[in-house]
């Protein structure tokens, strides 16, 4: 996994609340068997018509966006499926963070996986930076993952929480299951007094 | 010792070490897969030149592509793209080593509904699958939640998952529910109670008289939507409803094994004066049978209400009900029972079990379905759908003007051909009313089995106790 380097870049707004994993990407695209490619089906039925065209008054068609780095979202984002498709559009597309005020479960680990920083904030704080994401191009976000930073285009800093394995693991671009295979005699310990206590698993 | 709740013990049960700061590798009892969401994670593997650590632990299913129409045996009857999904997860089955149950076996069909069947899940475990609705398997009192695809591959390497643990939520149903109310009304009403944020980051216990009562099926169908509340998991003490349906099963435990297995599965309950986080209580009597108006889950009403107003929200609510509204082609202040429908789909992983097929079949039996309405029946699994035979409820649909279909997810998530068409109208007993999930431009109306076959008998959605 690439390092998470700090991102300044163009922050697009989608307040819409419960974006669900089907809206960031359609089934019909979970067919791959690749991880990758998934990026111009990101939000594919509110970017596109049934034709292919793209619906220019969607936030990632306007001119301003379509460099976007940085998403600002409504409640409970990333709800839905398990589908790891979601946050490879995201990546794919170039998105590597996403703000809210919540996030679904699954979703919010899955982003970790991929190298995005999904970012939990009070709804006041969303709105600030909401409003920062609607100034378009010329406002640009920082987004500084060792400080645990957001600073506005206005240059108002605000600081947010982040899991401290979670934020190593981000910073220093670790494999997951590199690091637990690390742990295999613990795995290999667990395994033989469960098959003690509980034979039947 | 202090008091634990049922989730607590679980979990004790299963960390293989835990860090400072609470992150735990958790040891994975059973590792479910399917086609859509496992290539990436076995071809991982292969290119970092792993294995797969329990093959005999790992259990696989085609599910979610499958066609569910005859002769699907024939990979040409699958379209190029679900063909190659299919076919990379037999390749992977056979070069791992792992269960495999391909769509020739009657033992096929969706993963959660395979898993329960065939014994592989019991109580105490942890079960995950690359799927939200693994929470379904927590109605055995084992701990069961989705996973993406890296964890996926995790879990394959590993036997284990990095985690955190979550908070302890209880949802207590009390009391009895009333007729033509169902297990799908009550984890409907939850959701309509918490909001589909409401669960997030707890693992929830349905607990009280209402749950106890009802059977697996049941208690898998409210488990089934933990997720759509936002929960990790759901999950429900076994009792002996629990031990009954497990005992016997080809992958639980017979004899001495039986014994100690059950003396342990007595012990998970959550101890007099547990901690949880967050309580939630519905009164039974008070749920009745509910209908989705909208895209969310938590979009719920009672079947008596009316299409509401987006102004009867707040925040950024108000915009995803107006939108909910346009997309759905309903308006404010119409009710629900005057909603006019063009396809009934009873199925799934929330509906798609034998108690589902007999409540629709209770309804529909010698009656016809309106005309024009396209209705389809698609059990959870080849076992299913033998035994629904054997009981004549095929017959049941067949007369009523029902199709009755191979087991799959079929027009639960439409990624086979049973898919919507742009503006047409669903009564379906599936678990999600998102934008586009059964078929672009598709709209439906979650509800029960009950619900599902009164609607396709009038053309409307309907109240089922009308029909009772
Ligand atoms: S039936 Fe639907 S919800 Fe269940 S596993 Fe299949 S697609 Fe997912």
């Amino acid at each position: 996994m690439d390092k998470f380097e700090t991102i300044t870049g163009v922050a697009a707004p989608m307040p819409l609340v419960n974006i669900d994993t089907d809206m960031i990407i359609p089934k019909v695209f979970l067919k791959s068997i690749q991880r990758t490619g998934f990026g111009v089906n990101l939000f594919d039925e509110m970017r596109y018509t049934r034709d292919g065209d793209e619906i220019a008054d969607f936030v990632l068609n306007k001119p301003q966006y379509r460099e976007t780095e940085i998403l600002v979202a409504g409640d409970n984002f990333g709800c839905g499926s398990s589908r790891e498709h979601a946050p490879w559009a995201i990546k794919d597309f170039g998105i590597k963070c996403v703000i809210s005020t919540s996030f679904a479960d699954i979703f919010f680990n899955n982003c970790f996986k991929n190298g995005i920083l999904p970012i939990v904030l009070p709804q006041e704080q969303v709105d600030v930076l909401m409003k920062d994401a609607e100034k378009g191009q010329n406002a640009r976000m920082t987004i500084d993952l060792e400080a645990q930073t957001v600073t506005t285009s206005d240059g108002e800093a605000i600081s947010f929480e982040v899991d401290a394995f979670k934020k190593h693991c981000l910073l220093n671009g670790l494999d997951d299951i590199g690091l637990s295979l690390e742990k295999v005699a613990a795995i290999d310990t667990y395994e033989e007094k469960s098959a003690q206590a509980r034979p039947w698993v | 010792m202090s008091p634990k709740t049922i989730y607590d013990k679980i979990w004790d049960a299963h960390v293989v070490q835990e860090d400072a700061d609470g992150t735990s590798l958790l040891y994975i009892d059973r590792h479910l897969v399917h086609e859509v969401t496992s290539p990436q994670a076995f071809e991982g593997l292969r290119m970092a030149g792993r294995t797969v650590r329990a093959p005999d632990k790992t259990i696989a299913v085609p599910d979610h592509n499958v066609p569910t129409t005859h002769g699907r045996e024939n990979p040409e009857t699958m379209t190029e793209d679900s063909r190659v999904q299919v076919a990379a997860l037999d390749t992977n089955a056979k070069e791992f080593g792992i269960h495999y149950y391909p769509v020739t076996d009657v033992r096929q069909g969706i993963v959660h509904i395979v898993g329960p069947e065939q014994g592989w899940t019991l109580p105490g475990m942890t079960v995950v699958c690359g799927d939200s609705h693994t929470a379904t398997h927590g109605a055995f009192g084992a701990l069961a939640h989705g996973i993406g695809t890296s964890e996926v591959e995790h879990v394959l390497a590993t036997q284990t998952l990095i985690q955190k643990k979550s908070l302890n939520m209880k949802v207590e149903i009390t009391g009895k529910l009333k007729p033509g109310v169902t297990a799908k009304d009550i984890t409907l009403a939850v959701i309509g109670e918490t909001g589909t944020g409401g669960g997030t980051g707890y693992v929830i216990e349905y607990c009280g008289e209402a749950i106890r009562d009802l059977s697996m099926e049941g208690r898998m169908t409210v488990c089934n939507m933990a997720i759509e509340g936002g929960a990790r998991a759901g999950l429900i003490a076994p009792d002996d409803v629990t031990y009954a349906y497990v005992k016997g099963r080809p992958h639980a435990p017979k004899g001495a094994q039986w014994e100690a297995a059950l003396t342990w599965w007595k012990t998970l309950f959550t101890d007099e004066g547990a901690h949880f986080d967050k309580v939630v209580t519905l009164k039974g009597e008070d749920i009745q049978p509910v209908v989705t108006w909208g895209t969310s889950p938590e979009d719920v009403l009672p079947i008596t209400g009316v299409v509401p107003s987006p102004e009867d929200f707040k925040g950024g609510k108000v915009d995803a009900a107006r939108r909910s509204i346009e997309y759905m082609g309903l308006t404010p202040g119409q009710k629900l029972t005057d909603i006019e429908i063009d396809t009934v789909f009873i199925g799934s992983c929330t509906n798609g079990r034998i108690e589902d097929l007999r409540a629709a079949a209770e309804i529909l039996k010698g009656k016809k379905i309106k005309v024009g309405m396209r209705a389809m029946v698609v059990p959870g699994s080849g076992l299913v759908r033998a035994q629904a035979e054997e009981e004549g409820l095929s017959q049941i649909f067949e007369d009523a003007g029902f199709e009755w279909r191979l087991a799959g997810c079929s027009m639960c998530l439409a990624m086979n051909p049973d898919q919507l068409a742009e503006g047409e109208r669903c009564a379906s007993t599936s678990n999600r009313n998102f934008e586009g999930r059964q078929g672009y431009k598709g709209r439906t109306h979650l509800v029960s089995p009950g619900m599902a076959a009164a609607a396709a008998l009038t053309g409307k959605l309907t109240d089922v106790r009308e029909m009772m």
